[in-house]
């Protein structure tokens, strides 16, 4: 636990928890019903991989078609409500120095590396490894992996209907601030992947923060 | 109330049982949306199909949904007939179905958000569901998913599954429960016919539809249940619920060998296959 905070006005307030979740790692964590997570990308453009679930009812859990269709982009940014599988909003965010961040790509997995790359990268960590392994402490399997959010990842879609992970547009020290609507459980993955540009060929460090 | 109805009257076991039994061939060419069984009685095979080999057969109502287990290799055409049908599917692996489509991975692996003809829909575990081989519609969408319940009483007062403005994931959640399913299991869906295109700015366009009569055909790569709710699109504009029926169609066929175009179209494509087959092999399927 640090104690010391930086200026930015979205860790003002009482710190309930200061974690640094190192490169290629999980974490998850319950937030409370009004209070804010903070998730600071501490090396620059690092893939912060994002599922949230009703602490109370796994079975509502992140959306991304709910969350895109109650808004006017695909990209998420300060203003969006992520919303659950029932349309009912799980975390508002609060505020964002990257800009935009990604609802479509998804998260890897050992799996869709071997299509996406080759099979000489099936021993490579991922982050359905990650999802698979935190999940599992809070009663989550596989059938509660969906479609997640990427803070920091850049996935532009081009008008002839082309996507892809492209170099980021994070630096550094950014971060993104998340309310919680109703108590969440949130479960990460800090991205492992080395063969595209989504952590800069070098996944790092995050920051988590809760804030009152 | 049918004249056979009142004629024999409902007030007794025998008089009902005259009454059911007496419905099938007083509703015989009435009704436009049911299924055909068996499937080789459908009047109208595709082109180069023997009727012995049909399947499935079943025009879904607007509202309706419906749900197929197929062998690999099944064919599957589903057909816009009047030209505001949103066909919201949902694929699994019959023999485990903790695999199961994810959109996600299908539009990253192919780089394309776009599906049409030649594209394929990928699991979670890095293998093929299923081949789009044939697509007169162009209009899709793997980003917006399906409709709810509580989205669906904001929009038309009414998302549950028995009114008139059903959600895409309350039908799902009755067809996957046939299955042993639950709604856990109901991972985000692809649409066809009504077209969804993103801007240059991330802002999604609704194109809606091309016109009665288009199809797309889905060849199964693995053995799947196929959950299909019919069902308008979340971004269709129009205030009024609007939603016509789907033709379903489906017959053996042969899944994709190494000697199949869509084999080698990608390199992406290429891996899943041999993944696939590898997997469908071990486990005697393949």
């Amino acid at each position: 636990m640090t104690t010391e905070l930086t200026t930015d006005d979205a860790l003002r307030g009482e710190v309930l928890l200061d974690e640094v979740v190192p490169a290629r790692a999980p974490w998850s964590a319950v937030v409370a019903a009004g209070d804010t997570l903070t998730i600071v990308d501490l090396g620059g453009n690092q893939a912060v991989d994002f599922l949230v679930y009703d602490a109370h009812d796994t079975t509502l859990r992140y959306s991304a078609p709910d969350t895109i269709q109650a808004q006017d982009s695909i990209f998420l940014t300060t203003g969006s409500v992520l919303r659950d599988c029932e349309h009912g909003p799980l975390m508002t965010v609060t505020a964002d120095d990257c800009g935009r961040h990604d609802t479509l790509g998804g998260a890897c997995s050992k799996e869709s590396n071997t299509l996406r790359y080759g099979h000489h990268t099936a021993a490579q960590h991922a982050c359905a490894e990650n999802f698979l392994a935190e999940g599992g402490r809070h009663g989550l399997g596989k059938r509660d992996l969906v479609s997640n959010i990427n803070w920091y990842m850049n996935v532009p879609v081009d008008p002839d209907g082309a996507l892809g992970i492209v170099d980021g547009i994070s630096a550094p020290g950014l971060s993104v601030s998340l309310r919680a609507e109703r108590d969440v459980l949130v479960v990460v993955s800090n991205c492992p992947q080395v063969n595209n540009p989504c952590n800069g060929f070098d996944p790092t460090a995050i920051r988590m923060v809760v804030t009152r | 109330m049918t004249s056979t109805g009142t004629i024999t009257g409902t007030a007794t076991t025998a008089g009902a049982k005259a009454h059911a039994r007496a419905q099938e061939a007083d509703h015989r060419g009435r009704v436009a949306t049911m299924p055909t069984v068996p499937a080789s009685a459908w009047p109208d095979p595709p082109q180069g199909v023997e009727p012995r080999d049909l399947v499935h057969a079943e025009v879904v109502a607007g509202g309706g949904y419906t749900h197929l287990v197929v062998a690999r290799g099944t064919h599957v055409r589903l057909t816009d007939l009047a030209g505001d049908a949103c066909a919201h599917v949902l694929a699994y692996r019959a023999d485990r179905p903790w695999e199961r489509l994810n959109v996600a991975d299908t539009v990253k692996v192919q780089w394309q958000v776009y599906l049409t003809s030649g594209h394929l829909l990928l699991s979670d575990a890095g293998r093929v569901l299923a081949s789009v081989v044939g697509d007169t519609s162009g209009r899709q969408d793997a980003l917006y998913g399906t409709t709810t319940r509580a989205r669906n009483e904001q929009r038309y007062g009414d998302g549950s599954p028995q009114g008139g403005s059903p959600a895409g994931r309350e039908l799902f959640a009755v067809a996957a429960a046939k299955h042993g399913l639950a709604r856990r299991d109901l991972p985000p869906s692809i649409s066809f016919f009504q077209g969804v295109r993103i801007d240059a700015a991330g802002h999604p366009v609704f194109e809606g539809s091309a016109g009665a009569g288009r199809a797309l055909t889905i060849r199964a790569e693995a053995p799947l249940i196929l959950l299909v709710a019919n069902t308008a699109h979340p971004l269709d504009p129009r205030p009024e619920f609007t939603s016509t029926p789907l033709e379903v169609v489906a017959w053996k066929g042969r899944a994709a060998d190494e000697s199949d175009p869509l084999w080698t179209a990608t390199p992406e494509g290429r891996r899943a296959f041999a993944n696939t087959v590898a997997d469908l092999t071990a486990r005697g399927i393949a």
